[in-house]
Formats: C-alpha cells, sequence, structure tokens
C-alpha cells in the first residue's frame, strides 16, 4: 500500500492504494465521491471521464499513482460556488440532456473539456467529440442540444434536416 | 401559450439537480459498515459437465471469507418462469429448473457455478480466479443455431428435454385452416425470411446488489437495480429462498437504465442475501460489463418467415408467420411471453386483414437467456410487418406510402375487434401517416435525392406505420393466457398535517422522470404546487405491492392508480370539508385547491383541511375518521394502443456501403400528455436505439457458443456520430378511452416504429440506385452487408 496523494476539487486529498488501484476506485471508494461512475472497465463508456490537469481523461484506465500529485476534477465539483448548477449542467438540466443520470458525470465532463477547447462548437464538432461517451437513453439529441446551448448557441430550432 | 405548471407542463425534471451534480445513489454507489464483496466465478465454455469445482483453491488466500456452489443452493428453489405457454397440441412448455448457480452442468459462457465473498473486492476477484483455475469442467458441443438445435436431438441443453424445444405455439390455432386457405386462393403471396437480430440491453449501470441480514429480527434487505422490486422480492422470498415475504425488503434506488433487463431476478440477488445470512455481514456484488454481455437478458434473437398474402391491388388478406425465437439456455422470467402474447397478438398490425396465424418455436440453446427488451415482441412483429409489406409494394409495384394508406384501419372502425385477440380501443392511423408525410416533406424527397446523388451518395425512405399494445396489462385477461402473476398497479397518497404531500407508487423510475411527471399530475388534481409533492418509489417498505415499470405502463396502469387514490383523498376532503363549514357532504365541491360550500363564498383550502385530519378536536368520529391517506389498486381494463408513422432517410456510400440516417420523424399518438419534454425524450431514446439495432448493434456467438461481441469494442452500441437529430410530433392525439388520464404510454414506440423505416430507407435507396436485386438486408445493416449486397 502507499500513500497517494493529490488536488481533487480544489482540495488537498490522500489516500492508502494498492498498486493497482485504479483513479475511478480512488475517488469512489478512497475518498467517497460516487459522482464518477464505471459502466464498462474498458476506456469505452466514458461514465468515469474526470479532468486531470484540465485533461478529459477516462478514470477506470489509469492508475491513481500515475497520477499523484495532479489536479483532478469531478462532477462533485463541477457546480458554482454557491451550489447552483454550473452552466453545463444547467444546460442538461433545461434541454432534458438526461434520463436515468448514469452517462450524465461523463458527459458533462466531456462537454466541459470540449467547450475549454472550442467554445463554439458545430453539431458535427459535438457529435463527433463525445464519440467517447455512451449514452443509452437519450438517443444524444438532447445531449448534443445541451452541449450546444452551453456554448451559448440558439438550439430553438435544432431538428433533423 | 404552454403551460409551466401541472399536467401537459414541460416541467423540468427535479432528479436532475441530483444526477448532475454527482449526487445520485446508486447501488453500487452505497457504503455499508462491515460489507463485504462477491465475485462469480462463471464458466468460459458454453456447455459443460461440471466435474468439480476447485474451491479448495481458495482456502486461505488472503481475505477469503465464504465460498458456494451449486450445491449449497440445491435445496432451495429456482428462478420460475412468469408465463405458462402451452403449445399448440395442448401440452405444457417444458420448464427447466434455474438455479441460483450451476449446479452439475454449465448451459451457457458466463453461467456462475460458484462465488466467493471477500474482505476487499481484488481479493475476492482473485480468489475467483483461482476457483476457475482449479475447477474441471468436461466441455460438451454447444448448441448455439436455432435450427441445428430442434433438428439434432442428441444434443440437448438441458438432458431432460429432447428436441431442445420449449413449445410450439400457435396463433390462433383455430384460424389456422383459414388463414392457409385463404394464402393458397390469394392472386399474391410475398414471402420474406428474415433475422430479427439479437440485442444486448446495455443499460448503462450495470447490474449490482447488495444482501444485508440483521439476525436480531431475522429481516433481510436487497438493493439491487431492479426495474420492480416488490417483483423482485415476490421471486426471491416464495420462489427461490423461501423467505417469508414479509421479511424482506428490497430497494431499488437510483437505477440506471433498465430496457427490460433489470426487470428479471437473476441469481445474484439470491446469493448476496443467502452469504449476507451466512457471514451475518453486507455482501455486495456488481456486475464488470463483461459480465453484463453474458448474463443480463438479451433481447428479440427471431428467425421468421412471413407470409402476406393480397390482391393484385396491394389490399391485404392474410399474415402467416412461422418464428423461431431463442429463449437461451434459461428461461427467465418473462422470456416465454414475449415471443407470444406480446408477439402474435399484435400480428395484425394497424391495418384491416381478416386473417393472421403466427406460428412460434421457442427454442433452448447455450447462449444467456432472452428476455423482453425495450418493445418487447412488439418490434419484432412490427418489423416482419413493415418490411413484408414493402417487398410486396416491389413485387407488385406499388406505391408504399398508398398501400399502407388503404390498408390502415379507419377512426370509424373503433373499437376494432383484431383477429389476433386484441381489441384496439381507439386511434387515427390516417392523421399519423398524414402527420408524418407532411413533416418530412415526402413531395420534396426527389429533390434531396438528387442533391445526394451530387455528392455520390445514394439516397433513400423508408416508412413504417406502427401500433403497440402496452399498459400492460389487464390481469384477467393475461391470466387466461397464462400470466403467473397480475399486472395491476398501486399507489398511496399521504396528505401531511402541514399540507405537503408524500406519494409513494409500485411503478419505479429508472430515466423516465416519474418523480417529476408524477407530481405535476398530483399538483393539477389537487391545485397544490408542485413542489409540495414528493414521488417516493423504489422501496418495498414505503410504497404499496406495485408491479414496476416496464410495457410503457407506469402512467397508464399506475398513474390510474394515483389518480384513483387522489379521488379518494377529494371524496375524504370533501367529508372533513362538510364537518368543518357545517354543510351538507353532498353541497361541497372541490376546485382550485379548495373545498367550497356550492352558491356560498365559504370555503376551507386543501391545507386547512390536511391539518384538520391530523389535529381533529371536534371530529364526529364515528362518521370521520382522522387522517387523510388513501391507497388504491387498478387493474387495467383494457391494454392501451400507441400508434404512429415514421419516415426515415439515409444515403448509402456506394464505395462503402456505409449507411448514413440523414433524416427521422416521428408522427405518434401516445393520447393525452402529461410531459411534453419527458415525451420527445423518451421517442429520442427509443429511436436511438432502433437505429441501433438497424445499423449496429448485433450479438454473435461462435459455433462453440462463445461470445464475439462481449465488450463495447466489439459490440457497435449507437454513438452520438451514430444518429442524427430526430423530428418528433405527437399533436395526433386519440386519448386512452379506458383510463381517466387518457394516456398510452410512450416508452417503447420508438424501438418498435424505427428499425424497419431504417431498413426500408435503405433499400429503396438502393433499388433507386439501380441495384435493384437487393430486396432485403439482415439487421444490422453494416457496410459490409451493404456493399456484399450491392456487389453480389
Amino acid at each position: 500500500m502507499t500513500k497517494v496523494s493529490m488536488t481533487v476539487n480544489g482540495r488537498a486529498v490522500s489516500a492508502e492504494t494498492e498498486g493497482r488501484t485504479l483513479l475511478s476506485a480512488y475517488l469512489r471508494e478512497g475518498l467517497r465521491l460516487t459522482g464518477t461512475h464505471v459502466g464498462c472497465d474498458t476506456s469505452q463508456c466514458g461514465a468515469c471521464v474526470v479532468h486531470v490537469d484540465g485533461k478529459p481523461v477516462k478514470s477506470c484506465t489509469v492508475f491513481a499513482q500515475d497520477v499523484a500529485g495532479a489536479d483532478v476534477r469531478t462532477i462533485e465539483g463541477m457546480a458554482n460556488a454557491d451550489g447552483s448548477l454550473g452552466v453545463i449542467q444547467q444546460a442538461f438540466q433545461d434541454h432534458h440532456g438526461l434520463q436515468c443520470g448514469f452517462c450524465t458525470p461523463g458527459m458533462v465532463m466531456s462537454a466541459a473539456a470540449l467547450l475549454a477547447e472550442n467554445p463554439k462548437p458545430t453539431e458535427h464538432e459535438v457529435r463527433h467529440y463525445l464519440e467517447g461517451n455512451i449514452c443509452r437513453c437519450t438517443g444524444y439529441h438532447n445531449i448534443v442540444k445541451a452541449v450546444m446551448a452551453a456554448s451559448g448557441q440558439d438550439v430553438s430550432a435544432l431538428a433533423a434536416e | 401559450m404552454p403551460k409551466d405548471h401541472g399536467i401537459g407542463a414541460s416541467s423540468k425534471r427535479r432528479e436532475d439537480v441530483r444526477f448532475l451534480t454527482g449526487k445520485g445513489t446508486y447501488t453500487d454507489d452505497m457504503n455499508i459498515a462491515g460489507q463485504t464483496y462477491a465475485v462469480m466465478v462463471r464458466s468460459s465454455v458454453a456447455h459443460g459437465r461440471i466435474v468439480s469445482v476447485g474451491t479448495s483453491a481458495a482456502e486461505g488466500m488472503p481475505g477469503v471469507l465464504a465460498v458456494f456452489t451449486g450445491e449449497d443452493f440445491a435445496a432451495v428453489g429456482g428462478n420460475p418462469a412468469g408465463w405458462l405457454i402451452n403449445s399448440r397440441d395442448g401440452t405444457p412448455m417444458r420448464e427447466p429448473k434455474r438455479p441460483v448457480l450451476a449446479h452439475g452442468k454449465v448451459r451457457h459462457v458466463g453461467d456462475a457455478y460458484a462465488a466467493v465473498i471477500a474482505e476487499t473486492y481484488q481479493q475476492a476477484k482473485d480468489a475467483a480466479q483461482a476457483i476457475a483455475d482449479a475447477s474441471v469442467i468436461e466441455e460438451l458441443p454447444a448448441v448455439v443455431n436455432m435450427a441445428e438445435a430442434v433438428a439434432n436431438a442428441s444434443n440437448r441443453v438441458h438432458d431432460e428435454i429432447p428436441d431442445n424445444l420449449c413449445f410450439d405455439w400457435g396463433w390462433i390455432e383455430d384460424n389456422r385452416a383459414k388463414v392457409d386457405a385463404a394464402i393458397k386462393s390469394a392472386p399474391h403471396v410475398t414471402t420474406l425470411e428474415l433475422v430479427n437480430n439479437r440485442l444486448v440491453p446495455n443499460a448503462m449501470e450495470p447490474r449490482a446488489s447488495i444482501g444485508e441480514y440483521f439476525p436480531g429480527t431475522g429481516d433481510y434487505k436487497l438493493t439491487t437495480t431492479s426495474q420492480n422490486p416488490h417483483l423482485t422480492r415476490l421471486l426471491v422470498a416464495a420462489f427461490v429462498m423461501g423467505i417469508p415475504e414479509n421479511k424482506l425488503q428490497v430497494v431499488a434506488p437510483d437505477v440506471g437504465g433498465g430496457f427490460g433487463s433489470k426487470i428479471y431476478h437473476y441469481g445474484e440477488e439470491a446469493l448476496v442475501l443467502a452469504a449476507a445470512k451466512k457471514l451475518a455481514r453486507p455482501v455486495r456484488w456488481t456486475a464488470e460489463r463483461s459480465e453484463s454481455f453474458l448474463t443480463d437478458a438479451h433481447g428479440r434473437d427471431h428467425v421468421t418467415k412471413i407470409e402476406l398474402a393480397s390482391d393484385k391491388e396491394g389490399n391485404f388478406i392474410a399474415f402467416r408467420t412461422e418464428t423461431l425465437a431463442n429463449v437461451g439456455a434459461y428461461l427467465s422470467n418473462f422470456s416465454t411471453a414475449t415471443p407470444t402474447f406480446l408477439h402474435g397478438t399484435l400480428m395484425s398490425g394497424p391495418y384491416k386483414v381478416p386473417n393472421v396465424y403466427v406460428n412460434v418455436k421457442t427454442v433452448f440453446t447455450n447462449t444467456a437467456p432472452v428476455d423482453a427488451y425495450r418493445g418487447a415482441g412488439r418490434p419484432e412483429a412490427t418489423y416482419s410487418l413493415e418490411r413484408v409489406i414493402d417487398k410486396m409494394c416491389r413485387e407488385l409495384g406499388l406505391d408504399p406510402f398508398e398501400v399502407r394508406r388503404k390498408n390502415l384501419l379507419t377512426p370509424d372502425q373503433f373499437p376494432y375487434q383484431s383477429p389476433v385477440g386484441l381489441m384496439y380501443d381507439t386511434g387515427n392511423y390516417q392523421a399519423t401517416l398524414d402527420k408524418v408525410c407532411e413533416m418530412a416533406d415526402v413531395a420534396g424527397f426527389e429533390k434531396r435525392r438528387a442533391a445526394s446523388a451530387a455528392k455520390g451518395k445514394l439516397r433513400g425512405m423508408g416508412l413504417s406505420t406502427w401500433i403497440e399494445a402496452c399498459g400492460i396489462a389487464p390481469s384477467n385477461l393475461v391470466g387466461v393466457l397464462g400470466s403467473r402473476v397480475g399486472l395491476y398497479d398501486a399507489a398511496t397518497v399521504r396528505v401531511n398535517a402541514t399540507g405537503n404531500l408524500s406519494v409513494m407508487v409500485g411503478a419505479h423510475s429508472h430515466g423516465q422522470g416519474h418523480e417529476t411527471v408524477f407530481a405535476q399530475i398530483v399538483a393539477d388534481k389537487l391545485g397544490v404546487p408542485e413542489s409540495s409533492v414528493e414521488i417516493v418509489h423504489g422501496d418495498t417498505a414505503r410504497i404499496p405491492f406495485g408491479m414496476g415499470s416496464y410495457g410503457s405502463r407506469s402512467l397508464a396502469v399506475c398513474g390510474t392508480a394515483m389518480d384513483k387514490a387522489l379521488d379518494k383523498i377529494i371524496a375524504k376532503g370533501k367529508k372533513i370539508a362538510a364537518h368543518m363549514l357545517e354543510a351538507a357532504e353532498g353541497d361541497i365541491t372541490f376546485g382550485d385547491g379548495k373545498f367550497s360550500v356550492a352558491g356560498t363564498d365559504k370555503a376551507k383550502t386543501f391545507g386547512e383541511i390536511a391539518f384538520s385530519a391530523y389535529v381533529p378536536h371536534n371530529y364526529p368520529l364515528e362518521t370521520l375518521e382522522p387522517g387523510l391517506e388513501e391507497t388504491a389498486f387498478y387493474d387495467p381494463a383494457n391494454f392501451t394502443y400507441p400508434a404512429g408513422a415514421y419516415i426515415c432517410e439515409v444515403e448509402v456510400d456506394e464505395g462503402t456501403g456505409k449507411v448514413d440516417v440523414v433524416a427521422f420523424h416521428c408522427a405518434d399518438d401516445f393520447g393525452n400528455i402529461m410531459n411534453p419534454m419527458i415525451v420527445e425524450g423518451q421517442v429520442h431514446g427509443g429511436v436511438g436505439q432502433g437505429i441501433g439495432q438497424a445499423l449496429c448493434e448485433f450479438t454473435t456467438y461462435d459455433e462453440n457458443g462463445q461470445l464475439l461481441t462481449g465488450s463495447y469494442m466489439d459490440y457497435a452500441m449507437p454513438r452520438a456520430e451514430d444518429v442524427p437529430f430526430y423530428n418528433v410530433d405527437y399533436s395526433c392525439q386519440t386519448p386512452c378511452t379506458h383510463n381517466p388520464l387518457g394516456v398510452k404510454g410512450c416508452g417503447e414506440a420508438g424501438a418498435i416504429g424505427s428499425p424497419p423505416a431504417v431498413v426500408n430507407a435503405v433499400i429503396d435507396a438502393l433499388q433507386r440506385g439501380g441495384h435493384t436485386h437487393v430486396t432485403h438486408i439482415d439487421m444490422p445493416v453494416s457496410p459490409s452487408r451493404v456493399w456484399t449486397a450491392m456487389n453480389a
């Protein structure tokens, strides 16, 4: 067991881990931050996406030890300081961009990473960026709409061609 | 002006806030003092005789607390089938025992034959691997292909079932001779053989269960990923474990999607309870995604031959189908109902066709159990019909829009007794067809086709007109048909002393948004703010005995139970108001949240009545009980019949065979709409899954019964880039005639209507592109299949 320290959502944390402990397990079991979900264990579904030093990372395939000292942000760190929903979170609620909620943390974290890179993405750019996040409930329609709305674009007329 | 609250408003979902902030509580998020971890030991072969289980390999391994094998459960019951089907000759279906852990034989890859409990997950996983390595399983030839399973009597999934046949069902058997004769004498018969591809439901939250046992009271608690906690309790307590029902609490907390796969009871639920009792500690189990692929009940998997008899003008005379339906290695709880009464009864579709006969042979194979998946039987029926109709139109040179239009039932024909046993209460199928044609600008298709051609793409348009029977289900009817459960639902409305409400419902939300929509209905009816209504679901200790959510039943059945309980609340409120206002009960009216004496200005607010009910200082107790809480059970008089018309447009790349869905239009009739935003979301999700089935998803076993598509790297889930924005309309509304809300259900529609629209569009594109020899391609219509068909 090794003590691994990092910053999570602005707070310095540390926990004893095995070498094989994944970042997702470190967050969920070590820190009880269970908003980060594990949906596939193989880096495919994206429910586990968190930000490591500002970049989106699938936490189910990163060893906690490998990101010791990093600045990690999870879904629990996405609300405004007063506890109200952040812009992306609010857009997901306003546009019904979630149903069962399981993929949602990863979707929000990926969307945040996209908008940080590309503040006004096109529909195609949103869909392409989210290829590593699987949702089974929404058919993606309202997720894409929510991400575009969160970027300040008018989505009122969006439908099929 | 759209409504901003109550029925018909797009109220934002209250549950979203916890999901968006990481504060949801899914089963695996729970952390219970003293918890231990279970890992299942699963078969790596599809079919084998268990010679020895290497339990001793785990002895002494770090953290190992207990090991279970099939032997430990030999004395308890099996996981039962919920629906008895009789074969055409009257004999009952074959029902092999489905044990908690395999005993004697393993029957599919992933079949669990042992389980290990340890202090940590990793210790349990290490020990499970050691047991697997030390176990001896003599591999037997696998039964995988359905036709071979039936033909090869020497190779048996269950030793006592010689032909691997569960049943051979005819619907309606008395019609068979008449249908045969009609087909024989018809001017034209179109025949199509097709496969309804096997799907893995893939709820994004893997199954998980936590068992707890409280030695002081002898109570058990099961926290589990279930769509129906009371049904799970009944199955676990009464059938499998022999626990008194009142000593088992089942909690289904936040559940991350179900799509059918979480209706059923699975062996892991019994295992964690048994282990919790043995160890007197909580025992938790969470599936890895590969376990979900191997052991969640799969969907569809039909091989069908359908014949459509018509005159030369395309007027339907008869439909006849023969289907082989895979049930996998064991009977999952509703696996026998799905290919029969959820499939055969829909085989006349929305059409006036006098002669219909359906034959289904259900087959055991060495694959994962197959059961209801979103739509469940109805997508299979719709796909067969809508594909063969298009093929007939092509053979006779007829327009598929006009052929459907002239065969659709007309509004004056309702109520309509179908030739396959259902009584459609109401509908207007022309209206949804007209609407979708307008939405899709059918007249402008040629221009769009030319634009696609200019880009080097073949463009096609596909139509499907569909119907389903949902709002499952009238108990008296399903009882006659073999169901072993009733399919009512229940709700308890508790008005608290301060005037807010706790409403306990038997339906379960695993994404549908009941906490919001049910509160809208309560608020509308009682004239109270939505924010004062709390919807409680998913805990057998808190809710009345309801049957959960599947089959688009939550609003139509549980919503109606809730509506009836609200009627009782109003009736009791009137009694209280009559007492408080010193008026006759018959003179009290209720509206806008107030109980008033008719023709006077005397009134009491809902809040005043609620408070009085709990502070009954001067009640005439012989005639007026304190309290304001009512329960209602509701058993529907009929199914509900949502229907609609879908148009899909695709572009096909002739060089690669890749299909892109470029437009998708849905005109649905769901009856009255409670929350438009949520209805649209349900249709989006259903269509997304339908496009997934049509273009991407395919569950493949090799000849040895090894699952070749066991992860998201092999199983093609639709992703954001694979689907378009959907154009959705629900303005054509013929309210359900037999429930007070007039609702029909919208959860499965998209998955039912969309696959044939997609495939019809692909075939249309190829035909228009000159590939006239291509009349059918089985789903998924993948690039390789399309390219191969084009170049055959």
